[in-house]
């Protein structure tokens, strides 16, 4: 029984992180139409600016205590990064998708090297530890509480990204703009600001994710392409462009990847795609998505 | 194109091809092999995704197929002649690509493009994870073989790969090429690029949409394996980052380079971008990052690629001529 809840707990805080990942690709996609290639890069600058910023800040004297209000920082820090790449993307909107995803590669391929020019290509990971925050548990079960404090972020994350989509003025311009770009600018709505402004969110939330996952993992230059096809399968299976969809894939691809690697490690990524392919087949729109007419 | 112009630029690419072991260093002769794989792979990726308007991501699972397929039949099965070996290995990827296609030519976009991407991953996570069977991440071998049963013995693998080799793969470029041609003028071509159009009228004025694209998913899966059976002949190994999805991008990468609205891009694409990675992989080691600005700048600026700058530039100049 412990032992299930420990698989069910690493599946959960698996899915936490594949949730803010897959936030940011479906925000870019709802409102930009752009799918966001890069969205694992900005992962992983994440994760090593979030290395490089805690460094800094214990040598400056910063408690312990405060590793992840730090790493949310250092995260949140890192989304200046986001409305220079929007201006570079402007010259694609409208035009075909296959460039869209061209030019987001180009960015892949670009931040490689980007990371690997700063922080070298060996792995890098954090010094201090997040086990400083104790363990929750009796007998066999325990559970780092980074983690759950980690969970408990991502919800939050996710709590207040529909509060604002929702209940904001400003959320309701974002929709509108999703639903009916020319319409929403016909009506005095600034849809570069927009646009920007929903960039730098999507960019935020990798950076996020990827700066909270560092206590825990270490950072190295495969992250960027790796996450990113793990985030593409999460947004697959709950239908592009739908907040709930991703949640819903999140937990779908956390749980897989969780229990394969203890009962059949083969099928890790196996079962993540079949499940991605049976998807697309049966529901095209994923899950949660709006069926095609 | 008319046929004579294409005949011509073919003939120069040809020419100045044949004449290249001759001039270059044997370095430069055998790096050239990849270009032919690719120049292959791309002539089929192109039917797909220049005159069919389908975006594949996941195209470099069929070069793997090709390479492991090259791997099994000679390492394990021992059937040594390179002839025997690109045939099975061809059909046996036409063949699988028949389901794969099957379900993906359901989509076009954004979702033709994440299903093949989505089959490519499981291609890969299954070359890479199931150790016993196909060697995990340290790959298969893929020995010597013979060519039009000749041995070659005296050549090392250098020599053979920048002589007999060079041309084998020269001529089965060019017999691709040509067999590429025609399809793409046949009345199938013509259907496709009527799809890549305008799919609803052309299926008004009768054109089998699906059978269509499909016809076209297993060519270019065909010449992907003709194209991955060369490399792994080349490389000695098959292994499986040839099937991951930036080995894909790559591809993608490679048509639009060369400019895939032009039957002589994707092939202008392979040779620029082999040489291109040569080049920047000599002199830094952040050859990605130029790369990426490349294709950024491409994207951006140069939607046609090389073969698009060349043609602009000859209407440039023949609108100049006009008084």
């Amino acid at each position: 029984m412990s032992a299930f809840a420990n698989i069910l707990l690493g599946g959960v805080f698996h899915a936490a992180v594949l949730f803010l990942v897959a936030a940011g690709l479906q925000l870019v996609f709802g409102v930009q139409k752009i799918v966001n290639l890069a969205c694992g890069s900005f992962y992983a600058l994440g994760a090593y600016f979030g290395i490089t910023f805690i460094g800094y800040a214990t040598a400056f004297g910063l408690s312990p205590w405060l590793l992840l209000p730090g790493l949310l920082l250092a995260g949140l820090l890192l989304g200046f990064i986001g409305p220079p790449i929007e201006r570079l993307l402007r010259p694609v909107y409208g035009r075909d998708e296959s460039f869209q995803l061209l030019l987001t590669f180009a960015l892949v391929l670009m931040f490689q090297d980007v990371i690997r020019f700063i922080w070298g290509s060996n792995p890098r990971s954090l010094d201090s530890t997040y086990l400083i925050y104790g363990k929750l548990g009796t007998g066999d079960f325990s559970v780092p509480v980074y983690n759950l404090l980690v969970i408990a972020a991502a919800i939050a994350a996710a709590g207040s990204l529909g509060a604002f989509l929702q209940r904001t003025n400003y959320g309701r311009l974002l929709r509108a703009t999703a639903e009916n770009r020319a319409m929403a600018e016909a009506l005095g709505v600034d849809v570069r600001r927009i646009y920007s402004v929903v960039f730098t969110v999507g960019a935020m939330l990798g950076t996020v994710a990827g700066a909270l996952i560092v206590p825990t993992a270490a950072a190295s230059l495969d992250m960027a392409i790796e996450f990113v096809i793990e985030a593409f399968a999460v947004v697959v299976i709950g239908g592009l462009g739908s907040m709930r969809g991703a949640l819903a894939g999140a937990l779908i691809v956390g749980m897989i990847r969780a229990f394969s690697i203890v009962l059949y490690p083969e099928l890790e990524v196996l079962a993540t795609y079949a499940i991605v392919i049976g998807v697309l087949l049966l529901r095209p729109a994923g899950l949660f998505g709006k069926q095609p007419a | 194109m008319k046929v004579s112009a294409a005949a011509l630029v073919a003939g120069i690419g040809i020419g100045a091809l044949a004449l290249l072991p001759a001039l270059a260093p044997p370095y430069y002769a055998s790096l050239m092999i990849p270009f032919f794989a690719y120049a292959i792979a791309l002539l089929g990726f192109n039917l797909l995704f220049g005159y069919g308007g389908l975006l594949s991501f996941g195209h470099a699972m069929f070069l793997g197929f090709g390479a492991y397929g090259a791997a099994v039949m000679s390492g394990v099965l021992g059937v040594r002649h390179f002839e025997a070996v690109l045939v099975v290995v061809t059909l046996a990827a036409i063949v699988a690509a028949l389901p794969i296609g099957f379900f993906c030519v359901r989509y076009v976009g954004i979702f033709f493009g994440m299903l093949t991407l989505a089959f490519g991953m499981l291609f890969h996570s299954f070359l890479f994870k199931f150790y016993h069977l196909t060697g995990g991440d340290s790959g298969m071998r893929v020995p010597r073989m013979k060519l039009v049963g000749l041995e070659f013995a005296p050549y090392n693998k250098i020599e053979l790969l920048a002589g007999p080799f060079y041309y084998y793969c020269l001529a089965l470029l060019v017999i691709a090429g040509l067999v590429m041609w025609r399809i793409v003028h046949s009345p199938f071509g013509l259907h496709l690029q009527a799809i890549r159009d305008n799919a609803q009228k052309a299926e008004y004025l009768g054109v089998h949409v699906r059978s269509m694209r499909l016809a076209a998913f297993v060519i270019s899966a065909g010449f992907g394996a003709v194209g991955g059976v060369i490399l792994g002949f080349r490389i000695g190994l098959a292994d499986p980052e040839l099937v991951y999805w930036t080995h894909s991008g790559h591809l993608v990468f490679m048509a639009v380079l060369g400019g895939f609205s032009n039957f002589f891009g994707p092939i202008v694409g392979a040779l620029a971008f082999t040489l291109l990675q040569d080049q920047l992989q000599s002199l830094t080691q952040y050859w990605r990052f130029i790369m990426g600005a490349i294709l950024a700048v491409l994207v951006i600026g140069f939607p046609n690629g090389i073969a698009g700058i060349v043609t602009d530039l000859r209407d440039q100049s023949a609108r100049k001529n006009v008084p």
